[in-house]
């Protein structure tokens, strides 16, 4: 692919440039131009400070959007984001009310209810056969009512336990944020898994023609509810880290990454069909959107403005080179 | 087999609709304090036309096999429009009318350009052009406001002769002057053909790129004309996020349980219509037997995940294996 779209530059350019997917390229340039739009307004966008500080807000971002890559890699989408979000966080800190052992148990509770929701996504997809478009959105609608109904008779315990406060913002090796260690841990493992094991491949597989996955022995209908179940999992970690940085959960604390997680995947050259793209355009988007996010919130533009840009943005880069190939 | 037996087959989903309707309906007004009267019924008419107009919209839109995420949107949108248009003497009001329906129009055209001419995929398409109108409707309107030409709202959200609901008429007439024509147009037959089977209707000569076009761009048309009723009842435009998703999500619910395949190319928008009236008569119950209103979005959040899971009945109708993967 890429080596026709180049053409004869592609044969004088070193190796890794030639292989790199053209829309990792481009999400990459992007965010050099931003980060060159940014230092023009303000030199502080250069310093390792503000960088360092972007890639920590970007980690929230990047595990979300890893258990999101995973399941669009499928070629389905898990619309159950937000609440899966504001599960893991309430729950997590929901935990810590009761006693010590509460408190130890905080981040894997957290962990296990967005797991659940995403297994019972993943039973609807792989199993029943219902567009995952539709049943995520109905979980996330039973997740909201779940907690409504867990908030509203009293006020909850909804503060962040210590260990969540120190995993979000603590620094456990000088100068590394502790978010940042955990985003590049499992970005690892995700790489590791997505190219190193059977299951990875078979992801692949399945984003590319499920049938044909399925009749070459692979226990399909396992791996999509797998993927669903990771995908909830690593949203509900991404709660809990938000409820960490913030140090309390809130109800809606999930409803700004649906969309971004989305976008960042899609920006990072995954086709949202399935079965294609790498990991490093995730990370890619992911930075990129948090860039821009920052950048917007620098020049204090109003959210209406900030929404307007976002979808407009994406549009774009998704006309660039997000098309489906034309049908004849 | 006889005519009225296609006939049957054809309308099945519509007619079940229909059925939960009608049952959901009588119980609601059977346990009702006041009973059947000319005042439960212009309520529940009143919320129910709401949901009916954006089930319509998704319905034109997923017979084409897309979806439209941003139809919550643009109805939170024309909301916001109409709080600042719709208002002044006769003419200023009617332009304004005119103003938001078209406002609405351009909205389904943008997202149909997108998706059909620019070809990228429905729901990432539509989720970005929904936080794009989002926007807009926020610049409008920060802050919950503006006003209504109450004449106006008062007249279509009351009774017609002391009796039927203004807001049903309304429904009706929308149902004959655009569902109507635009399901018996070549357009129309050319949405339904694309959404079933893409390929066979390009081969077959069928103008699907403006069948398609035409369904998303009525499908914004449509959702204005919800907006525009969401203004008359409330007399405020607001630009609340958590209201326009709970729009675009059940109206998704509600084009399931009106018998419209989210695979596309089958059903209609009197099902849905029926599906968004049935599904808001099951929200109303838990008022009438006194629940608690906390737990109405649990409530509501159960009856979609159970309704999505009917379509998982087809499962049932699978004879072989790889029939799973379609």
């Amino acid at each position: 692919m890429s080596e026709t779209t180049l053409g004869g530059i592609a044969g004088r350019m070193p190796r890794f440039i030639r292989r790199a997917d053209p829309a990792v390229l481009t999400a990459f340039a992007c965010i050099v131009l931003l980060l060159f739009l940014g230092s023009l307004y303000s030199r502080s966008f250069l310093s390792p400070e503000y960088l360092l500080q972007q890639l920590k807000v970007a980690s929230f971002l990047g595990v979300i959007a890893t258990g999101m890559m995973l399941v669009i890699l499928l070629g389905q989408i898990d619309l159950s984001v937000p609440w899966s979000v504001a599960m893991g966080a309430m729950m997590a800190s929901a935990a810590a009310a009761y006693g010590p052992v509460g408190v130890a148990v905080a981040i894997p509770f957290g962990i296990i209810c967005g797991m659940l929701i995403g297994v019972v996504n993943g039973i609807g997809v792989a199993y029943l056969r219902i567009p995952s478009m539709i049943i995520t959105l109905a979980t996330n609608a039973v997740a909201q009512g779940l907690m409504v109904v867990y908030t509203g008779g009293f006020s909850p315990q909804d503060s962040a336990t210590g260990a969540m406060r120190y995993l979000a913002t603590g620094f456990a090796i000088p100068g590394v944020p502790n978010a940042v260690i955990i985003w590049a841990l499992i970005g690892a493992a995700m790489v590791f898994v997505l190219t190193r094991t059977s299951f990875g491949r078979a992801v692949y597989g399945i984003g590319n023609r499920e049938r044909a996955a399925y009749l070459s022995g692979i226990d399909t209908r396992r791996v999509v509810m797998i993927a669903f179940a990771v995908s909830g999992g690593l949203s509900a970690f991404g709660g809990v880290l938000l409820a960490g940085y913030a140090s309390k959960a809130a109800q809606s604390m999930g409803d700004a990454y649906l969309l971004p997680s989305i976008a960042a995947v899609v920006l990072g050259g995954t086709s949202i069909l399935g079965g294609r793209g790498s990991y490093l355009g995730t990370v890619a988007g992911v930075i990129l959107i948090t860039l821009l996010q920052s950048i917007l919130s620098v020049m204090q533009m109003p959210e209406a403005g900030r929404q307007i840009i976002y979808g407009i943005v994406i549009v774009a880069m998704l006309l660039l080179y997000g098309r489906a190939p034309a049908s004849r | 087999m006889k005519d009225w037996r296609y006939w049957l087959a054809e309308q099945r989903g519509t007619l079940l609709a229909l059925g939960i309707f009608i049952v959901m309906f009588v119980i609601y007004t059977s346990n009702h304090p006041a009973g059947f009267t000319a005042n439960v019924v212009q309520t529940a008419a009143n919320k129910g036309v709401l949901l009916a107009f954006v089930a319509m919209a998704q319905t034109l839109v997923v017979i084409t096999a897309g979806i439209d995420l941003s139809v919550g949107m643009i109805f939170t949108l024309t909301n916001c429009l109409a709080s600042w248009l719709v208002i002044g003497t006769g003419i200023e009001t009617a332009f304004g009318v005119l103003a938001v329906l078209g406002t609405g129009l351009l909205c389904g055209a943008i997202n149909g350009a997108i998706v059909i001419y620019g070809r990228l995929q429905p729901i990432v398409a539509t989720i970005a052009t929904g936080a794009v109108y989002f926007g807009i409707a926020l610049l409008l309107r920060p802050f919950p406001g503006g006003s209504v030409n109450e004449d106006l709202a008062d007249a279509l959200t009351g009774r017609l002769f002391g009796v039927v609901p203004a807001s049903l008429v309304v429904l009706l007439a929308v149902v004959l002057f655009v569902w109507v024509p635009f399901s018996r147009s070549v357009l129309g037959r050319a949405a339904y053909a694309a959404g079933s089977s893409e390929t066979a209707a390009y081969m077959s000569g069928v103008p699907i790129r403006r069948g398609k076009f035409a369904a998303y761009a009525l499908a914004g048309l449509l959702a204005a004309v919800g907006g525009l009723f969401l203004t008359f009842f409330t007399y405020t435009g607001e630009a609340a996020y958590a209201s326009g998703n709970a729009y675009t999500l059940f109206s998704i619910a509600a084009v399931v349980l009106g018998g419209v395949s989210l695979f596309g190319g089958k059903g209609s928008a009197i099902g849905a219509i029926f599906g968004a009236l049935a599904f808001r008569t099951i929200g109303d119950l838990l008022f009438v037997f006194d629940f608690d209103p906390l737990w109405q979005p649990l409530f509501q959040g159960v009856i979609l995940l159970i309704a999505v899971s009917l379509g998982a009945f087809a499962l049932f109708r699978v004879r072989n294996r790889l029939e799973w993967f379609l």
